[in-house]
């Protein structure tokens, strides 16, 4: 990583300043919308930051992810319904729970490759959308309200819309520090070996099967925690947020912000969020002047435009926000960053 | 037993309705080496097209035949449009690609069609029960579709086997540089046969429109189901995909009438209460997910095809 001022390292110190300041800017404007969507963002591109390690660093095309979300969720609202409130029960539970399915998953799904492994993966997080649409006692198909957010015995409370934020923000940065620990290190770098040709790395004596299930399981692990954070943060869990859609949104995340780079999730999950948010109201603005009626309806069809969109980046964009910064880093003057990724 | 005969028969019939969507996807993987997620929509769009179709001439033949003509253009300008450009790239981009074309088609049914779920009668030479064997009845619909998917798989059999447009496709998927250096128009091969694709998957749509609803998403999760089975029977063989089609077929209608009951019987009607809807949803998944962990390529490998 470069480490000299470039134009792409100073969107990213832009980008974590308005992450750290927004609450104040919310506190000045009383905007508490605004915080909402920013939890949701950090809390999404934490798990599009955990997908990122296996997908973008370790090329394991894992169609699932959404199932670690589920998982760590439901094992939060669940415990809450049975009267154990404590965040110091409920969150290294969810992330117990993940470890061990994304143990399992792993084990089984990592002997294919390929599309199969793409299918498989997706199996399993299928076995999960089932299990809790099943699960009657608590809720099956409708889901199952959070009684209470995760106590942390006076020490954090959650129910305070800033403090959770941080929270949520600080697991963020844990997970993107974590990242980029492990992929400097010897474990990162066969890791990322593997994906450029697993079968030389195995040729010069890494088992790589063992590289490949850590990192999963690690992957599943941070997703499952910010499964927990969701379900605090809605207040609920459903199994809808385990359906395959939701784990094509997490790889759509990845891949618009750009694979295998550090800060790519974090720019996809907010990129993706904005245009769910804010697509509809910019499509209204320009139908306006031809159909000044039908404005607020073109509005709502906004996915008629994020679809194209989306096949758009993924036939001439490939590096994803993270790659137009790098090449608009080479061609602004006074840059030292040459060319990578 | 006469439950389980007809149990046994709505899993034929559904696994048949399968195996039209698989063997498109199947093709498609097979011979352009692409994975297609926008399947499901035009599953969706057939069912969608025959509604209207039906609604306007008033024959559910006619409907259905320009409904079927009306998804092989959609299929070839899609292919034409974008598939075509994402030959030979990498699975994840055909995923996320094909991802974008499902929220596209969504939405523009919505924008067609509006938002609430459109219903297509059973026809009425078609809607009344038969007797197929002593005091078995049977629904006349259910069969016309056991018929109609079984003379399409032997049609797709006589076609891939048997002719020099299958063989071509055949030649296609083993070398496509080979076939096209030997003077075929490679490009308008693989639009015609994205085309067939497109039709099989809108004819199940159209087919299963009269049993459940035609509403937005419905392509979704039997898209995943169709998923399975090409897996299960090994990418891009379309034997495999038939076996594969009828063994899910009849695993998933048989598993959700009688597990259940199975379940009670084994572990107590008070613990089966709660874990039979699950595991009945599940069994499929589990069925191949063990498939693939003993045989990473499926059961009838591309290779051995």
């Amino acid at each position: 990583m470069s480490r000299s001022f470039t134009f792409r390292n100073g969107v990213i110190a832009a980008l974590l300043l308005v992450l750290i300041l927004l609450p104040a800017y919310v506190m000045l404007t009383g905007d508490r919308f605004l915080l909402t969507l920013f939890t949701r963002i950090v809390i999404l591109a934490m798990a599009a930051v955990s997908l990122n390690l296996i997908l973008g660093y370790g090329g394991m095309m894992s169609f699932g992810h959404a199932a670690y979300l589920g998982i760590g969720g439901y094992t939060a609202a669940i415990l809450c319904f049975e009267g154990i409130q404590s965040g110091f029960v409920q969150w290294p539970a969810a992330i117990a729970v993940s470890a061990l399915f994304a143990l399992v998953v792993g084990a089984l799904s990592l002997r294919t490759r390929g599309v199969y492994f793409i299918m498989i993966t997706l199996a399993f997080a299928q076995m999960a959308y089932y299990l809790a649409s099943g699960m009657a006692r608590y809720g099956g198909d409708d889901g199952l309200a959070m009684e209470s957010r995760s106590q942390f015995a006076g020490l954090l409370n959650l129910s305070n819309k800033t403090t959770f934020y941080y929270v949520c923000l600080a697991l963020l940065f844990a997970s993107l520090f974590l990242v980029w620990r492990m992929t400097n290190s010897r474990f990162g770098l066969v890791l990322q070996g593997v994906r450029s040709n697993e079968t030389r790395m195995r040729a010069i004596g890494f088992p790589t099967f063992r590289y490949k299930l850590a990192a999963f399981v690690i992957a599943g692990v941070m997703c499952g925690l910010s499964g927990a954070l969701i379900a605090n943060h809605t207040d609920f869990v459903s199994p809808a947020m385990m359906f395959w859609t939701r784990s094509g949104d997490l790889m759509v995340m990845v891949v618009l912000g750009g694979m295998g780079t550090l800060f790519g999730p974090v720019f996809g999950a907010l990129a993706l969020l904005f245009l769910e948010q804010f697509l509809p109201a910019m499509i209204s603005a320009m139908v306006r002047p031809f159909n000044p009626a039908g404005a607020a309806k073109a509005g709502e069809y906004w996915q008629i435009v994020l679809g194209p969109l989306l096949l758009i980046i993924v036939l001439f964009a490939r590096g994803g926000i993270d790659g137009l910064l790098g090449t608009l880093s080479r061609h602004l003057p006074g840059s030292s960053e040459r060319g990578h990724g | 037993m006469t439950l389980f005969i007809e149990q046994c028969l709505n899993g034929l019939q559904f696994g048949l309705l399968l195996f039209l969507l698989a063997a498109g996807l199947t093709l498609v993987f097979g011979i352009m080496d692409l994975v297609n997620l926008a399947h499901g929509s035009l599953y969706m769009l057939g069912a969608y097209f025959a509604a209207t179709f039906t609604a306007v001439t008033g024959s559910f033949l006619l409907g259905a035949g320009l409904a079927i003509a009306a998804t092989l253009l959609v299929g070839m300008l899609v292919e034409v449009v974008a598939m075509r450009r994402l030959y030979g790239r990498d699975h994840l981009d055909h995923v996320l690609g094909t991802f974008g074309l499902i929220l596209f088609f969504d939405e523009l049914v919505r924008l067609v069609w509006g938002p609430e779920g459109r219903s297509l009668p059973v026809p009425s030479w078609l809607n009344q029960s038969i007797q197929i064997l002593p005091g078995i009845q049977y629904s006349a619909y259910r069969l016309a579709i056991i018929v109609v998917t079984l003379a399409v798989a032997a049609f797709l059999y006589v076609l891939v086997m048997r002719t020099r447009l299958g063989m071509l496709i055949r030649a296609g998927a083993t070398n496509r540089e080979m076939v096209g250096a030997l003077g075929v128009n490679i490009k308008l091969l693989y639009t015609l046969v994205f085309g067939l694709g497109a039709a099989l998957a809108g004819l199940a749509g159209l087919m299963q429109a009269p049993i459940l609803t035609v509403q937005i998403g419905m392509g979704e999760n039997i898209l995943i189901l169709a998923f399975v089975i090409t897996v299960i029977g090994g990418i891009g063989s379309i034997r495999g995909a038939f076996v594969a089609a009828l063994l899910v077929g009849f695993i998933d209608t048989l598993g959700r009438a009688f597990f259940p009951g199975f379940l009670a019987d084994l572990l107590g009607r008070q613990a089966a209460s709660t874990a039979a809807p699950a595991l009945s949803s599940m069994l499929i998944y589990i069925l191949m997910a063990v498939i693939l962990v003993a045989k990473p390529q499926g059961l009838f490998p591309a290779s051995s095809r």
